[in-house]
């Protein structure tokens, strides 16, 4: 066990735990921050997507021991009440259905945004590949994203 | 107007909250401290409320609560099954909080998601609710103010009385309807007359969702709560020998190593008592991350198993099974199924003289096809929490079929069924995979022999590896086609792993004078259960195949054929017992001719393939274009026709249709469970390949035959014909067929 610092979300948390513990679990089992989600554990779904100094990456992949002081926002701090022109976009094309993959899309779409803020469809579909949505609300996915683009470029 | 027999109404009270500050949101309460959450702090924090026909609160702020009595697993529920209650409640549905009701099948009356059945079977019952509590405020009213009830009216949560010019709301009533008797018989709407059913609405949980509140049993968590998982046997056909637990032990945070045994011996299993593996290694410990490190230090020896005895059903349909011994393997699996497709099977149906038509026959077309086993692969991964004290069993459990719980809860368990508490959390999906509730005895065990609140969790490798799986199918169709080009007879024969798919009495049976439907199971024990539009998902896509190169063969459009095939059926239908409604069939197939532009498409470079279904009591008809890229598929746009009746919320049942084309993209193309030496070979998504946003439709246009049948059911039908949709999209891309799922091993090795 070692004694971590992280800062998630602009607040600091101290946690206690094996150095090779996941950031996914880290927030899901010790600061209760439970929107990032589980799903694979290999990287392969993208449903446990955080953003790491502003940067998309999988959670389940990250080991506690790497973050340092790099900053760390989950879905809960994305926007204060859901107001981040994707969740907005979300909403709006009524997205989710199970919506157990969601948070990990949103995360996702987020960052694809901040460095493209108009992406092609090739463009979201390649960046946003990584994400696996088992109920296939792909198609709405993709009009939201350009939604939330539309909305934030004008 | 409409008459309804009112079953639903006996539960009309004022209720008090026992705890302070409200908690009727008590499991998942921690959360509110954590998160500022509107939705949990608003009604909650009443203290008092009325309560009437069981599913609707009333405050007397005249904040209305309406309980969703399904679980919910993204096929919106939630949102649809509530909106029956709205409409006939005359209450603002933008002011209604929906909750999800907790397991309380009495109150309910059906708490069940499966076979598409929630709106076909809520749609009286839910309308009844909500037209006998609107009575009741009435006549609260009526009595208060002294005048006949048939001279109020009662829109958006008030009571009004035109002559006087009084009105009442609903919060101010509520109370004195509580106190009335309940009618034995309420006139409901007609269809046709509704302001809310109809309307496209969104997610009640949407904005849950999208914050990452929404609340999944693997997000469940109370004060000393434990993390448990189990080892499961690394192949059927394999059973723990004994296990040392020496090791993981010493690992940190580890309370307790052990086994559990899910059934009893002897145990006779109810309709949804379908188990993985019977006796497993349990570890328990303080949090996740520290339960998968220690269950990897556990040493344990399996064994092979001699076939063994299953009992299940009561009374007249008790039976035995007899489970296999053996590790079994797709390779050997193929070779058992074509041997099969070589001898007789059992006779399902047969129609005329088929024997005669096909030694007769000019011209012969026969093709197999073939399935592997398909995981279900839900997001979220199987978990279940349990607390069993002495006082009560409380669980929150991802279940489907909660009202069939009770027999494998009290049995296994031995816990009387008054003292079972159950919340029906949010399911990252189900698909069929939450019928089959083993978990909740898993979890329920854990939690007994540790005396504490215990999360159970499945890995994605659990999830995936341990069973309750489609079975693995073949079929072949057979055509005989006379000298003048006229199909003379179908033959259709075929089996499964293990157990067949034919729907002997589904079209094209009853369009030909000649018919023969012949099925076999080859037994196994690797487990299977209820898939998405079970059967159906296969046969459709092998069925509406046969029938575009039968078409092709006697050189007719294929919907032209399918039209012409339907009219044959109803004006002079073969045989008894046809399960399809002619009429709805051909409606959605000259629906989807109509808006697909089928003679002229606006895409020239695109290929297009149609495909239609009838299962779970809806019609659905695909058209679907593709292209090749690189010698691989690219789906364009997709326009289909679907009757389902009256649709409740278009948004809602749009996007469970869209999801169900892209799922059977997904499975058509990639989707398979292979077996070596009983060994699932895939694990996790980075050998399982799922369907991604790179390889999902360009466009999905969906359109809803308008009727005024009431519902029947959406969310499997329009799954089983996308399959043949994109087969004979692809064939016409190509020039090849293919008949082998998935398609990429074929796509790959050309």
């Amino acid at each position: 066990m070692a004694k971590f610092k992280l800062k998630v979300n602009g607040k600091n948390f101290d946690v206690d735990v094996d150095p090779s513990t996941p950031v996914l679990w880290v927030l899901r089992d010790h600061i209760n921050l439970v929107g990032t989600k589980y799903g694979c554990g290999v990287g392969s779904c993208g449903a446990c997507t955080i953003h790491l100094n502003g940067k998309a990456l999988r959670s389940c992949q990250l080991p506690v021991a790497a973050v340092g002081v790099q900053e760390i926002t989950t879905i809960e701090g994305l926007s204060e009440h859901g107001e981040h022109p994707v969740q907005k976009a979300w909403l709006e094309q009524d997205v989710a259905q199970c919506g157990y993959c969601q948070t990990g899309q949103i995360m996702t779409a987020a960052a694809l945004l901040k460095t493209k803020p108009n992406p092609t469809d090739e463009e979201i579909d390649s960046y946003m590949s990584g994400n696996i949505c088992r109920c296939g609300t792909y198609t709405r996915i993709r009009t939201a994203i350009k939604t939330a683009a539309k909305s934030t470029t004008k | 107007m409409e008459k309804s027999n009112n079953t639903q109404s006996r539960r009309s009270f004022l209720k008090v909250s026992s705890i302070t500050g409200g908690g009727m949101m008590i499991g998942f309460s921690w959360l509110a401290n954590l998160i500022p959450n509107e939705a949990i702090a608003g009604p909650a924090a009443a203290k008092e409320w009325v309560e009437l026909t069981g599913f609707i609160k009333i405050f007397p702020d005249n904040r209305i609560v309406i309980l969703s009595p399904n679980p919910e697993f993204g096929q919106n529920v939630m949102t649809s099954l509530p909106m029956l209650i709205a409409e006939e409640l005359e209450v603002d549905w933008t002011k209604v909080t929906v909750e999800q009701g907790d397991y309380d099948t009495p109150r309910f009356k059906r708490q069940f998601t499966g076979g598409s059945q929630a709106m076909r079977t809520a749609w009286k019952p839910l309308r009844t609710a909500g037209a006998t509590a609107r009575f009741m405020l009435l006549q609260a009213a009526a009595n208060e103010w002294n005048v006949p009830a048939a001279e109020l009216t009662a829109s958006n949560g008030v009571v009004s009385h035109k002559a006087t010019n009084k009105t009442a709301s609903y919060g101010a009533l509520a109370t004195a309807a509580s106190k009335l008797t309940a009618p034995e018989k309420i006139t409901l709407k007609k269809n046709g007359e509704f302001s809310l059913i109809g309307t496209p609405q969104k997610n009640v949980e949407g904005s849950k969702v999208v914050t990452g509140k929404s609340l999944f049993t693997m997000d469940y968590k109370q004060e000393g709560m434990l993390i448990a998982m189990a080892i499961r046997p690394t192949a059927f056909g394999m059973k723990l020998k004994s296990f040392d637990a020496t090791e993981a032990l010493k690992m940190p945070g580890i309370k307790d190593v052990f086994e559990i045994q899910v059934y009893k011996d002897g145990y006779v299993k109810a309709g949804f008592d379908t188990r993985t593996f019977n006796n497993l290694v349990v570890v328990v410990g303080n949090t996740t991350w520290e339960v998968m490190n220690a269950r990897k230090k556990v040493n344990i020896q399996w064994e092979a198993f001699a076939p063994y005895k299953e009992f299940a059903g009561a009374g007249n349909n008790k039976r035995e099974d007899t489970i296999p011994a053996g590790l079994e393997s797709s390779d050997e699996h193929l070779k058992q199924m074509y041997a099969k497709q070589k001898i007789q099977g059992k006779i399902l149906r047969k129609d005329g003289d088929p024997e005669a038509a096909f030694a007769k026959a000019k011209k012969v077309i026969e093709k197999t096809y073939s399935a592997p086993f398909l995981p279900h692969n839900t997001m979220e991964p199987i978990s279940c929490f349990a607390h069993i004290t002495d006082e009560k069993a409380f669980f929150v459990a991802p279940i489907q079929i909660p009202e069939m719980m009770k027999q494998s809860i009290t049995m296994n368990l031995d816990i009387p069924a008054e003292k079972i508490e159950m919340k029906l959390a949010r399911m990252g999906g189900g698909f069929g995979r939450r019928a089959y509730g083993h978990y909740i005895i898993e979890a329920g065990l854990i939690s007994k022999k540790m005396k504490a609140p215990v999360k159970l969790i499945y890995t994605r490798e659990d999830d995936m590896t341990n069973g309750v799986y489609r079975p693995s199918y073949m079929v072949t169709y057979k055509a005989a086609i006379d000298e003048k080009n006229n199909v003379t007879a179908i033959h259709v024969k075929g089996g499964g792993i293990p157990e067949n798919a034919i729907h002997e009495n589904r079209f094209p049976a009853g369009a030909f004078e000649n018919y023969l439907a012949e099925g076999w199971d080859i037994p196994s024990n690797i487990t299977i259960g209820a898939f998405r539009a079970p059967r159906s998902n296969f046969i459709a896509s092998a069925e509406q195949s046969f029938l575009d190169e039968l078409a092709e063969a006697i050189g007719k459009d294929p919907i032209d054929y399918r039209i012409e095939l339907l009219k044959k059926a109803k004006a002079n239908p073969v045989g008894k017992n046809n399960e399809y409604d002619a009429d709805r069939y051909i409606g959605v197939l000259e629906l989807v001719k109509e808006k697909s532009k089928w003679g002229d498409p606006k895409n020239k470079n695109a290929k297009r393939g149609v495909a239609a279904y009838f299962c779970h009591n809806s019609y659905a008809a695909h058209v679907l274009e593709l292209t090749m890229k690189d010698g691989l598929p690219v789906v364009g746009n997709i326009v289909s026709a679907l009757d389902c009746g009256v649709v409740v919320n278009p948004e809602g049942a749009k996007n469970m249709a869209e999801g169900a084309i892209v799922d059977g993209i997904g499975n058509v193309l990639f989707g398979g469970l292979r077996f070596e030496k009983g060994v699932p070979m895939q694990k996790n998504f980075n050998q399982y390949r799922m369907i991604r946003m790179k390889e999902a439709p360009k466009k999905i246009d969906i359109h809803f035959v308008q009727n005024n049948i009431d519902p029947t059911g959406l969310g499997e039908p329009p799954f089983p014909p996308i399959f043949a949709a994109f087969a004979n999209a692809l064939y016409k891309a190509t020039g090849k067929r293919h008949y082998h799922q998935p398609f990429i091993n074929d796509l790959n090795k050309s």
